[in-house]
């Protein structure tokens, strides 16, 4: 193992185990006040007006009339509002803030307040959903001739649900008006200059009125992107109506019913074989983008990306679109769009095989792409792929060949057995040419004259360990012991924007530009004096430029790259599948800390595997979210992978610092694939499962109506 | 109406509000506890776990009259034991701690597990561990710091 893989005790360790580490809702309460948001009972109606009880002295009522700048938040797009517009959108559509020093207080005036809505019909059915906010569509090859001439054409739609980030911490923002003039927001975020751009736009001041603080911050997977701008406008122009700081932190029935989640897919996919090779493959993705556009489009760029799996197939064709619905808008999570395509390719790989009559490993290997090799958008594998390697690591793990032959046969009896597996990547960092084009990172190193070295980043340690991972970096190239380095939670008022806390680009693209600054500071280094660097991201020069509108060129310009697979016995009295062994192969280059990264790959499986099995939620025929509390809607817990297996699998990317590669995101995208095939084996039967969450239920249906 | 009389970390404290109020908020709100985390107030995740006579209870469950007479330990109590020494030498080992939020529940229900087993096998800690949620780690280096903690601190429980 490297000397910088090297495990240590984290920077944020002790005053986290102490309990001393300070969350958003840990300042004390004196002269705050508490806000809490009056939101729509109804998907889609037209908000006529609200009798707002008398209220006493100290309590604000505060919507879109109290925004001094505009009411739109800075996102991809703008159209999120702050507080509704004339009409509410989805159930729970924050119509107004009540705020006041008494909890208890604001709760009886909220339950007061009585809203008069005209009810509009509402669109929920993403099939017959109208209005798409993004459509994309891109290929290559000619789809025409493969199908004409191929032997055989498969064709199957593949569905998946909706996932909570469930973060342990609920979103939580504070806004407090400062002597200056200058509005002060702090919480639970992500990324700190996001929520600075959306402030200072709500306020209608410059970028000079606000700063923002991320507080230690109790995990975000993705769902701590986005709307935490949304929370911060929101808590923004509630303090600044009240002159007075005001906090916002939701329960967690409200975090789960109306906070951003994993968007629902539904994917039609249509595959040409021809002596035995898929010739082409046609992909029709549809994400289900809630009421508002939010992230959607970047979600679904990635996902469709992704959409052709890792397989080199001639002719491709995808065509994406990410459609409203008054529903809670979706929004990042960890795998960004990826996660629903990589289930759909993965499933068809194997239904296409085993009709066939082909073992579905043996079928997926001979369609691997090599490096060299054209990725879907005609960009190119520029480093090695290592499945192959990884394949073999994982059945070496758990003997997958073997059983996956055995528990093809059929099997009677109540407890039946099945083992499935899934291959795929996570292009790291951002889509395109978002790193050069819109980002442009920027991160610096202050050394003060004592000689400790401190670095400015915008990017939030969310648990991931960017506190201990950057300063290892900063601390090795400066022969530094890592005391002498340290990272602090970035204030936008001191640090630059080195971007968000995003598509697993922290390490790989920020650590980098940290690792150049060090080597510079190294060079100019003078005892007893106070020193600043700066670098700048640059894009790599072997990069094929990338072009939205024709979605050509390189993506990303590399890959982490995974191998899954997932073993289960299911019980068909009762249809629970008890997760025998999960396996996973990763490689995320070189790990800059082997225990953090052990961490996000066995953290991230799990959150994949509960994906797949237990974490189901869904809508009621009103549009209203019912999975709204941890008895509803269920995470892993100790209990269900006892035997999680990961293994570092190390490429080393060369631009990423000493060899790093995106790793965060990864490790969930493929459970899905790896779980419902194995249990769709231990049903057998020739049964075909095309869903995700697969629970106990579905389980139970599918036995009933394949008579198993 | 009578104050409520307990032992809070090892001091006396009496509260003169209501008996109904959650343990959770009294602890958080009165006190200034705040490594007693709300992670959802239904009683399913464990992150607002405090010790009551030794006991893990969920302190969003708990009425503050419920506890009157008992001793109530909060990780700011436990935190000066020389217990609390292995196990955060342990979870800091492995790095079993990430986003931080469910440990304070986590590292109070690790004390409630080895004072009944002292040597648990992982199977014992898994069921020990079982009512605290965790969204980071997969559980995996969590499990692996309480069987360091019990192995290196043989003879504290």
């Amino acid at each position: 193992m490297e000397t910088i893989s090297r495990s240590v005790v984290r920077k944020d360790h002790e005053p986290k185990v102490s309990g001393r580490s300070v969350y958003v809702g840990d300042y004390p309460g004196e002269g705050v006040l508490v806000g809490k948001m009056l939101r729509s009972r109804l998907a889609r109606a037209k908000v006529l007006g609200v009798r707002v009880p008398p209220l006493p002295e100290g309590y604000f009522y505060v919507d879109a009339s109290d925004v001094p700048g505009d009411n739109n938040v800075n996102i991809v797009l703008d159209d999120t509002p702050v507080y509704c517009r004339e009409t509410v959108e989805y159930i729970g559509e924050p119509i107004a803030m009540l705020a006041g020093p008494d909890e208890a207080v604001v709760d009886q005036l909220l339950a007061a307040c009585e809203v008069e809505y005209e009810e509009l019909e509402p669109v929920l059915d993403v099939r017959r959903a109208d209005f798409a906010f993004f459509n994309y569509e891109f290929g290559h090859g000619d789809m025409e001739q493969a199908f004409r001439e191929a032997d055989q054409v498969f064709e199957e739609e593949f569905m998946t649900g909706y996932q909570d980030q469930t973060y342990l911490e609920t979103q939580g923002m504070m806004a407090e008006p400062e002597a200056d003039g200058r509005m002060f927001v702090h919480g639970s975020m992500q990324c700190a200059y996001y929520v600075h751009g959306a402030v200072a736009r709500v306020l209608g001041c410059g970028p000079g009125g606000v700063h923002i603080l991320q507080d230690v911050t109790g995990g975000g997977f993705g769902g701590k992107e986005a709307f935490p701008s949304i929370l911060g406008c929101q808590v923004a122009v509630a303090a600044h109506k009240a002159k007075a700081p005001v906090r916002c932190i939701f329960d967690r029935r409200e975090d789960l019913e109306f906070t951003s989640k994993r968007h629902p897919s539904l994917c039609r996919y249509k595959m040409a074989v021809k002596d035995g090779r898929v010739t082409a493959i046609d992909c029709d993705v549809t994400f289900n983008a809630g009421a508002y556009s939010t992230l959607s489009a970047v979600v679904l760029q990635r996902g469709i990306i992704a959409a052709p799996g890792v397989y080199n197939i001639p002719n491709v064709h995808v065509r994406g679109r990410a459609v409203k619905t008054n529903t809670t808008p979706s929004g990042a999570y960890r795998g960004f769009g990826a996660p629903q395509t990589f289930f759909a390719v993965e499933m068809m790989m194997d239904h296409v095989a085993q009709s066939l009559g082909v073992d579905s490993l043996t079928f997926k290997e001979a369609h691997l792409a090599r490096q060299g090799d054209s990725t879907s958008t005609c960009g190119r594998y520029h480093f090695p792929v290592p499945l192959p390697a990884m394949v073999d690591e994982v059945d070496r793990a758990c003997d997958f060949r073997r059983k996956h032959q055995e528990y093809a046969k059929p099997q009677t009896g109540r407890y039946r057995r099945g083992i499935g597996l899934s291959m795929y990547f996570h292009g790291a960092g951002f889509t395109g040419s978002g790193e050069r084009d819109i980002i442009k990172a920027v991160a610096k190193l202050r050394k003060y004259p004592d000689g400790t070295v401190e670095v400015l980043a915008a990017n939030g340690e969310i648990g991931q360990g960017l506190r201990t991972t950057f300063p290892k970096i900063v601390a090795n190239e400066l022969n530094l012991p890592l005391e002498k380095v340290y990272y602090n939670h970035p204030d936008t008022a001191r640090v630059p924007d080195s971007g968000p806390t995003v598509a697993s680009r922290s390490l790989m693209v920020v650590g980098e530009l940290l690792r150049r600054a060090a080597i510079k500071l190294r060079a100019i280094w003078r005892d007893g004096e106070e020193q600043e660097v700066e670098e700048r991201f640059r894009e790599p020069d072997f990069m094929i430029p990338f072009y939205l509108d024709k979605f050509q060129g390189d993506a990303y310009p590399t890959y982490a790259w995974a191998v899954n697979a997932i073993e289960v016995e299911v019980d068909t009295f009762t249809g629970v599948s008890k997760v025998l062994g999960a396996y996973g192969s990763f490689d995320v280059g070189t790990p800059i800390d082997y225990n953090i990264v052990m961490g996000q790959m066995e953290g991230g499986f799990l959150q994949g595997i509960g994906y797949a099995s237990i974490e189901k939620m869904d809508y009621d025929a009103r549009g209203r979210i019912r999975n709204n509390s941890f008895s509803d809607y269920l995470i892993p817990t100790t209990m269900d992978v006892p035997n999680l297996q990961c293994m570092l699998h190390v490429e080393k990317y060369p631009d990423g610092p000493y060899g790093a590669k995106g790793a965060g995101e990864l490790p969930l995208v493929g459970a899905p694939g790896a779980y419902v095939e194995a249990v769709e084996q231990a049903l057998g039967g020739g049964v075909r499962l095309n869903h995700a969450p697969f629970t106990a239920e579905d389980t139970m249906n599918a036995l009933m109506k394949e008579g198993l | 109406m009578d104050a409520i009389c307990f032992t809070l970390n090892g001091r006396a404290v009496s509260y003169s509000g209501s008996a109904t109020d959650r343990l959770l908020d009294v602890l958080r709100g009165e006190y200034h506890l705040t490594s007693v985390k709300c992670g959802c107030k239904e009683g399913e995740c464990g992150a607002c776990a405090v010790l009551i006579n030794g006991t893990l209870y969920n302190s969003c469950c708990v009425a503050v009259g419920a506890v009157a007479g008992d001793s109530v330990v909060t990780l700011e109590g436990f935190r000066e034991t020389e217990r609390f020494a292995v196990l955060e030498k342990a979870f800091g080992a492995l790095s079993a701690v990430q986003c931080g939020f469910c440990t304070p529940g986590m590292i109070l229900a690790s004390e409630a597990l080895l004072s009944r087993c002292p040597h648990p096998t992982e199977e014992e800690i898994r069921e020990g561990l079982s009512g605290n949620l965790c969204r980071c780690t997969g559980y995996n280096a969590i499990v692996n710091a309480v069987a360091l903690a019990a192995k290196e601190g043989d003879g504290l429980w």
